[in-house]
């Protein structure tokens, strides 16, 4: 891990690895629940985690150096959500071809893959989730869809992700859901949070 | 007319005879929930709006109103203090001319007229009890990228005012922020500086950009020399902070504004350490660069 300066108020932890990005987040957050690190957001991402609004960036970064991140299970407890899904989207043919698969086989496997959300973004509860092997990467659309709809389960890279509301995407589409992902009345307002673990069920 | 959703215990409205080009609902925005993939939001200089604040008796992270390019018309239902900050702009209570920086005070049913400035682009407006639309996630703020907080403000909108506060602050005048012609910012560079050679660098700080007329509250996007990578392929996506120097596949950089996405994928070549002057930077303004040592 390397921290690297943003500006005059924030870090970035550069991780090696996805699992590392986790325990980092985890441990950050830990630390300011404790009172022991002051920072305004912790935002984790697909290879780093971004500490914002850091009043002493300097002293901070020697500090974390000397940190060893623990586990990444304790940090806002880990939950799995169901999210019930409808797999009719237009672009499973596309899917299965860039898997040399089938369709049914690519509705079984994504049904059957534990997910984690890795860290959200985009839009506000938009969770990028990983659990599928590396080699289910996908291509986006070359083109992007003007819309697309709030709930759509979609695929790109290495990630499977749920629109939260319409918005121009050019995620592949593979099904969709009626669960609502972000209701500024909850707490948290966002139903997939970074560390959940999700399953894209049938239903 | 269009109601918005108000908090109990609102005394009084402003009635919006004509909205203006781009007027939002803005506070010091909803800091805190990045890592949910929620912008910050926020006047464009807080410092402006919270000045606006004190000069009429609120705290500073009241809600009050941005305009870009004024061209407003606001009839208060009640009586009121007002205050307008930000750019040079005629202000005029009725036929009645009244300064920026100012508190004025206002007559219930009297008209508020915000002119076009005169240099630069965007006022901040602050009545006492600040606009009591609803807070969503801690904030009244409009988000333009997110679509969160109230949407922009239209004509025949009627927004919720709340309890005055305080009295007015006793002040006389405030000096306001000069709108120069070129507009010297301080750069940081990172935390993806090594993504770019070492020419990019020298460019960025040796020559002139200006702001394209596609700007807005998301980012300042900048004309120039563009800006040549080092290292090819995307950058996975990571956080982004305000004042972030991004630079696209053009090469062509922006520099993120208040309503910034959470996380991008092109690398930032540097971090500006104030943004509120981009505020006031009309389209074809010359920026220029620095380091942190001059």
């Amino acid at each position: 891990m390397r921290i690297r300066p943003v500006g005059r108020h924030a870090l970035l932890l550069d991780c090696d690895d996805p699992a590392q990005v986790e325990r980092w987040w985890a441990e950050l957050w830990r630390r300011r629940e404790a009172g022991e690190l002051t920072a305004a957001e912790i935002v984790p991402a697909a290879g780093t985690v971004l500490l914002d609004g850091v009043p002493d960036p300097e002293s901070t970064a020697a500090r974390i150096a000397r940190w060893t991140p623990g586990p990444a299970v304790a940090a806002t407890g880990v939950t799995t959500v169901e999210v019930p899904t409808v797999y009719d989207g237009e672009d499973l043919p596309r899917v299965a071809e860039h898997w040399r698969s089938t369709v049914p086989e690519v509705v079984h496997r994504l049904a059957n893959t534990e997910f984690r959300v890795a860290f959200c973004g985009f839009a506000p509860g938009f969770a990028y989730l990983t659990g599928l092997p590396p080699r289910y990467a996908v291509p986006r659309l070359p083109t992007p869809r003007p819309r697309v709809p709030a709930g759509s389960v979609a695929l790109a890279g290495p990630y499977a992700g749920i629109y939260p509301s319409a918005s121009p995407g050019g995620w592949l589409l593979v099904g969709r859901t009626t669960l609502t992902l972000f209701d500024v009345s909850a707490d948290p307002p966002a139903t997939l949070t970074p560390g959940t673990r999700v399953r894209l069920v049938t239903g | 007319m269009t109601g918005r959703p108000a908090e109990q215990g609102t005394v009084g409205a402003i009635e919006v005879r004509r909205a203006g080009p781009r007027t939002t609902v803005q506070d010091l925005g909803r800091p805190g929930w990045a890592h949910l993939g929620v912008p910050r939001s926020g006047a464009l200089d807080p410092a402006a709006l919270a000045l606006a604040n004190r000069l009429v008796g609120n705290q500073a992270d009241a809600a009050g109103l941005e305009l870009t390019l004024g061209g407003c018309e606001l009839r208060l239902t009640r009586a009121g203090t007002v205050a307008v900050t930000g750019a040079d702009v005629d202000v005029r209570v009725d036929r009645r001319p009244g300064d920026v920086g100012r508190p004025l005070t206002v007559p219930a049913g009297a008209v508020l007229r915000i002119g076009t400035p005169r240099h630069g682009l965007r006022n901040w407006l602050a009545v006492d009890g600040g606009i009591a639309v609803a807070p969503v996630l801690g904030s009244r703020s409009t988000d333009t990228l997110a679509g969160l907080g109230p949407p922009p403000v239209r004509d025949g909108d009627l927004l919720p005012l709340g309890r005055p506060a305080g009295p007015p602050a006793p002040v006389d005048f405030t000096v306001g922020r000069p709108v120069p012609d070129e507009l010297w910012l301080t750069l940081r560079p990172g935390p993806r500086a090594d993504w770019f050679t070492a020419g990019a660098m020298a460019l960025l700080l040796g020559t002139a950009y200006t702001v394209s007329p596609v700007s807005d509250r998301v980012g300042a996007r900048l004309v120039g020399a563009a800006l040549p990578r080092a290292v090819a392929g995307e950058l996975p996506s990571e956080g982004v902070v305000l004042g972030a120097v991004q630079v696209p596949a053009d090469g062509q950089p922006l520099i993120f504004l208040a309503d910034h996405p959470t996380t991008g994928g092109y690398p930032l070549i540097g971090v500006v350490d104030d943004v509120a002057g981009l505020a006031q930077a009309r389209p074809g303004t010359t920026v220029r660069f620095h380091g942190p040592q001059r």
